[in-house]
C-alpha cells in the first residue's frame, strides 16, 4: 500500500489534470490529499465478468466454491446446524475476547487431532479470529510485538496477495523463498530448500498447510519431512496458514499432514485456520489463531497478551459462524454429514481437474497439462502467459487473473468442454 | 538462544471490566448483582434478545435464497446506508447532498479502529484527545493505530458530579490543529453525563476555531432517551454546521446484537469527489485486517431499518429498554434519599444511558463487592441495567453502607 505525501499528490494532479487540482484546492477539505488506492485485481476480474454479455462467459477469478450448476453452495450440515441453533433460542451476549471457547477447542482439535498431547497438556493458545485473514492479523500483530527474532516474515513465492499487507500493516518486512517452479508448474523443492537454508536463524517462515494459494502446488509428504528438518536446523518459527483443511484432498487428516508432522518433529508452530471454504461459511468470518507454547504458564502469559491486542481491533469476535462450526464439530451426526459435504466439494473439484486435462488432450493439445491434476485445491496455476490470458478473456469471455490462475470451483460439467476448447485455442 | 522464543512474554494486566464480571460469575452468593459489564438486562436480570430480532432471524433462516457468500470488503451497502440515515436523519442536507459515505465495521470498536487507522496512516494525524474519563478502549485503539500523542480533555467534575464544561473548553482550546477529538454522541460512557445543546454549540465553536477533527462515538442511539432523533442531536448539529467528521455506530446495545459485531463508520465530507479515493483507502485497511465483515448481524439490522413495520417494532423495543433504565434510576435515587445517604444523588437521574458514575470510590466499590457481592468498577461506574425491582433495595442498602462507613 503506497501512500504518497500530500505535496507530491498535489503537484502530480496540478501537472497532469488541472481540473482535479482545482477541485482539490477549492475544497479545502481534510481529504483532498487522499490518493486513490490501487484497484483490487480480483474484484476487477469479477466486475468485467459481470459486464460481459456473452452467454458462455465463465468466471474463474474468485475463490469461492460453486456447485455443478455454478451456484453458491450452502452445506447441508451447515443448514442443519443452523436449524438446531435457532431452536435453542440462545442469547446474543458478548463472547469473551478470545471468542467462542467450544469453537476454539474443536477448531484446534480438527487441525491437530482432538487428543493431541499439546492440547491435552494445555500448551496451545487458541483464539477465534475474523476468519483466516483475522487470524493471520492477530498473529502478525502478536509477532510484531513479541517475536524476539528479526521482524521479517518469509513468504513462499508466490503467495496469497493479502499476506503482504497483513504483515506490512504491523510494520514487519516481507521476504520470499522460492516455491513455484514455472518450468514444471510444480514445486521447486531444490530452490525452496536452498533459499530456506539461507534464511537467518530464528526467523519467521510462513507455510501454506495444503492447497497452496494461488498455485495449487503442494509439497509431497516426503518434501514436508525434509522441509521440517531444514526449518528446524535454521531454528525458524513456522507459521502455518491452513485455509483448506478437508477441502483439498477430501480427507481432513491428510490435509493436516504438514501441520501434524511439524508438531511431531518438535516445532512450536503458529497456525491460522479458516472455515470459509471447508464449511462454506465465507461471510460469517469463522477462523482461529493458535500458538503452541512450551508450557501452560507460557500459554497463559501469551494468551493474556494476545487478548490485549484483540481488544483494540474489534473487542470480541462475531458469534454466528463460530456457533455453526462448534455445533457441527461437536455433534457426531452433523460431523459425519460435514465430512461427507466437504469430501463432495473436494471430489467435484478433482473431477473437474480430470475432465479439463482429458478434454485438453482430446482437443489435440500437445502441451503438458499434468499439473492440472497434480495440483490440488481450489486453484490451478495453468502456466498460461498474461498474453494468453488476455486472449482467453477477450475472445472467449473466460475471466481469470493475469497470472494464469483459475479457480477450479468455477468450472462445471456443462462448461468444462468450452473451457478446454478455449484454452487450447490460445495456447496451441 | 533461550529454550522458548516466548519466555520473555510478561503476563498482561487483566482488563478490569472482564475481571470484575468474572468475579461476579465465580461468586456463589445468592444475592449477587453484576453492575459491571455494559449489557442490557431485563427486570429478571436476564439478557434480552429483542423480539423483532428473533422474528427476523426466523425469516432469514427460512429464506432459501440466502447464502453465506462473502460480503464486499466494505460490507452490506443496504445496511450502511440505512444506518447512516438513522444517525443523521434521512433528510439531512449532508445526506441529500451526497456528502455522506458509510462502511460496515466490526461493531463500534471496529469502526473506531478503522477510523483511527485511516486518520493516522492515510491523513498522517498523530494526536487524539479523549474525555477524562472515557471508555477504556479508546486509548488503546488509537495507540495501536499508531497515534503518538493521546491526551485527555477534562470532562467529569467529581465535585459537582456533572460536566466540567469550562475545563473541557479550555483543554480543547489548547489542542493543536488536526487533533482528533473523540466525542460521545450521547449517554457518555462511563459517566452518563452529556453536554446540553447549548454546551454542544460552544464545543462546536472551539473545534471549528482550532481546526480540530470531530470523531463521534455513537454506541447508544435510541438507548439513551428512548428517542432516536433526540439521541442524535449533537451529531446532526455538527454535520449541519458544515463540519467534515466521522461517526462510528454500534448496534450492540440498541439492537441487543452484542456478539454479532455489527457497526458502521460514517464519514461526512465537503467534496463528493473525495469519496471514491477515500473508500479505496478504507478498502486497503480492512483487507489487511479482516478482509470483509460478518454478514449475519448486518442482515438483521438492514432488514429492520429498511422495513417500516419492523422499524416501528424495533423503536418499541428501544423504548422498553430505555424506559426500564430510567425507572431504575428514579428508584435508586429515591431510595438513597430516603435512607439519608450522605451527599446528593440527583446525578443518578440527571445522567443518562446505561451507566452512572455514582461517585463511589475504589475502596467503597471494593467494600460493596466483598460484603454484598455487588460488583461494579473501581471508578464507581455502575451499569443501571444490572438493577432490577428484585435487587434495587439491596443495591441501595449497599451503597448507603459504603458511603456511610468507608471513607478514603
Amino acid at each position: 500500500m503506497a501512500l504518497t505525501p500530500v505535496r507530491t499528490i498535489n503537484n502530480l494532479i496540478k501537472n497532469t489534470t488541472p481540473s482535479l487540482y482545482h477541485v482539490a484546492a477549492r475544497a479545502n477539505s481534510w481529504w483532498s490529499g487522499v490518493e486513490m488506492g490501487p484497484p483490487d485485481a480480483i474484484l476487477g476480474v469479477t466486475e468485467a465478468f459481470k459486464r460481459d454479455t456473452n452467454p458462455k462467459k465463465m468466471n474463474l477469478g474468485v475463490g469461492a466454491y460453486r456447485d455443478d450448476s455454478g451456484k453458491p453452495f450452502v452445506l447441508p450440515s451447515v443448514r442443519k446446524a443452523e436449524e438446531l441453533i435457532l431452536s435453542q433460542k440462545l442469547d446474543k451476549e458478548y463472547l469473551p475476547i478470545s471468542g467462542n471457547a467450544e469453537f476454539c477447542k474443536k477448531a484446534i482439535g480438527l487441525a491437530l487431532g482432538d487428543d493431541h498431547p499439546a492440547l491435552t497438556d494445555g500448551l496451545n493458545v487458541t483464539v477465534q479470529g475474523i476468519s483466516g485473514t483475522g487470524a493471520l492479523r492477530i498473529g502478525s500483530t502478536f509477532l510484531s510485538k513479541f517475536f524476539p527474532g528479526p521482524k521479517t516474515v518469509w513468504l513462499p513465492a508466490p503467495t496469497w496477495g493479502n499476506h503482504v499487507p497483513i504483515f506490512k500493516h504491523v510494520n514487519m518486512d516481507v521476504q520470499q523463498y522460492r516455491y513455484y517452479d514455472p518450468n514444471t508448474c510444480g514445486f521447486n523443492f531444490t530452490g525452496a530448500l536452498e533459499d530456506i537454508r539461507k534464511i537467518p536463524e530464528n526467523s519467521l517462515i510462513m507455510l501454506h498447510a495444503c492447497a497452496h494459494n494461488p498455485t495449487g502446488v503442494d509439497p509431497k509428504d516426503e518434501h514436508w519431512d525434509e522441509l521440517s528438518k531444514v526449518i528446524k536446523e535454521r531454528k525458524l518459527l513456522p507459521f502455518f496458514d491452513m485455509a483448506y483443511q478437508g477441502f483439498a484432498s477430501g480427507d481432513v487428516a491428510k490435509d493436516a499432514y504438514a501441520v501434524r508432522k511439524f508438531l511431531a518433529d518438535g516445532h512450536k508452530i503458529c497456525l491460522s485456520q479458516s472455515f470459509s471454504k471447508n464449511m462454506g461459511l465465507y461471510g460469517e468470518r469463522a477462523g482461529a489463531f493458535s500458538i503452541i507454547c512450551n508450557d501452560k504458564d507460557e500459554a497463559a502469559r501469551v494468551l493474556s497478551q494476545v487478548k490485549i491486542l484483540i481488544r483494540p481491533l474489534y473487542s470480541n469476535p462475531p458469534l454466528h459462524g463460530s456457533r455453526i462450526v462448534a455445533t457441527i464439530l461437536n455433534t457426531p451426526e452433523l460431523h459425519s454429514i460435514w465430512l461427507n459435504d466437504v469430501k463432495g466439494m473436494a471430489d467435484r473439484i478433482i473431477a473437474m481437474r480430470s475432465k479439463l486435462k482429458a478434454n485438453l488432450e482430446k482437443e489435440g493439445s500437445v502441451r503438458n497439462w499434468t499439473h492440472i491434476t497434480e495440483q490440488i485445491g481450489m486453484f490451478c496455476f495453468t502456466g498460461m502467459t498474461p498474453q494468453q490470458v488476455e486472449k482467453l478473456t477477450k475472445e472467449h469471455s473466460v475471466y481469470l487473473t493475469k497470472d494464469g490462475r483459475i479457480s477450479v470451483a468455477g468450472i462445471a460439467s456443462t462448461n468444462v468442454d468450452y473451457l478446454a476448447h478455449a484454452m487450447h485455442q490460445v495456447t496451441k | 538462544m533461550a529454550s522458548s522464543r516466548f519466555c520473555e512474554v510478561q503476563q498482561a494486566p487483566p482488563i478490569e471490566v472482564f475481571a470484575v464480571s468474572k468475579a461476579f460469575t465465580d461468586s456463589t452468593n445468592e444475592k449477587k448483582v453484576n453492575l459491571s459489564v455494559g449489557a442490557y438486562r431485563t427486570d429478571e436480570g436476564k439478557p434480552w434478545v429483542l423480539p423483532v430480532v428473533r422474528k427476523v432471524e426466523q425469516e432469514l433462516a427460512a429464506d432459501n435464497t440466502l447464502n453465506h457468500e462473502y460480503l464486499p470488503i466494505l460490507g452490506l451497502e443496504a445496511f450502511s446506508t440505512a444506518a447512516a440515515k438513522m444517525l443523521l436523519g434521512a433528510t439531512h442536507p449532508a445526506i441529500t447532498g451526497g456528502r455522506v459515505t458509510a462502511v460496515q465495521t466490526l461493531s463500534g470498536t471496529g469502526g473506531l479502529r478503522v477510523a483511527a487507522e485511516f486518520l493516522g496512516r492515510v491523513l498522517k494525524y498523530n494526536t487524539a484527545y479523549h474525555s477524562a474519563p472515557t471508555w477504556g478502549n479508546h486509548n488503546l485503539i488509537f495507540k495501536q493505530a499508531g497515534f503518538t500523542n493521546i491526551a485527555p480533555y477534562r470532562y467529569w467534575d467529581g465535585g459537582k458530579r456533572g460536566l466540567n464544561f469550562d475545563g473541557m473548553i479550555e483543554d480543547l482550546s489548547n489542542a493543536p490543529e488536526n487533533s482528533v477529538i473523540i466525542l460521545h454522541a450521547c449517554a457518555h460512557n462511563p459517566t452518563g453525563v452529556d453536554p446540553t445543546q447549548e454546551q454542544w454549540k460552544k464545543i462546536a465553536d472551539v473545534i471549528e476555531k482550532r481546526k480540530l477533527f470531530p470523531l463521534f462515538d455513537s454506541a447508544y442511539q435510541g438507548f439513551a432517551s428512548g428517542d432516536l432523533d433526540n439521541d442524535a442531536w449533537a451529531v446532526r448539529y455538527f454535520a449541519e454546521r458544515g463540519f467534515e467528521m466521522m461517526g462510528t455506530q454500534s448496534f450492540s446495545k440498541n439492537f441487543g446484537l452484542y456478539n454479532e459485531r455489527i457497526g458502521n463508520l460514517m464519514v461526512v465530507v465537503k467534496d463528493t469527489a473525495c469519496i471514491v479515493p477515500m473508500k479505496s483507502q478504507l478498502t486497503l485497511l480492512v483487507r489487511g485486517s479482516y478482509s470483509n465483515p460478518p454478514c449475519h448481524g448486518a442482515r438483521i439490522v438492514s432488514r429492520v431499518l429498511n422495513d417500516p413495520a419492523l422499524f416501528e417494532e424495533w423503536k418499541g423495543c428501544i423504548r422498553t429498554m430505555s424506559g426500564r433504565i430510567i425507572e431504575m434510576r428514579k428508584g435508586l435515587r429515591e431510595r438513597l434519599e430516603k435512607l439519608g445517604t450522605p451527599g446528593t444523588w440527583d446525578h443518578i437521574t440527571a445522567q443518562i444511558g446505561m451507566f452512572s458514575f455514582t461517585g463511589l470510590t475504589a475502596a467503597q466499590a471494593k467494600h460493596i463487592a466483598d460484603k454484598y457481592h455487588i460488583f461494579l468498577l473501581s471508578s464507581g461506574r455502575i451499569n443501571m441495567c444490572g438493577i432490577t425491582t428484585g435487587n434495587i433495595d439491596h443495591v441501595a442498602e449497599a451503597i448507603n453502607d459504603a458511603v456511610c462507613n468507608i471513607t478514603n
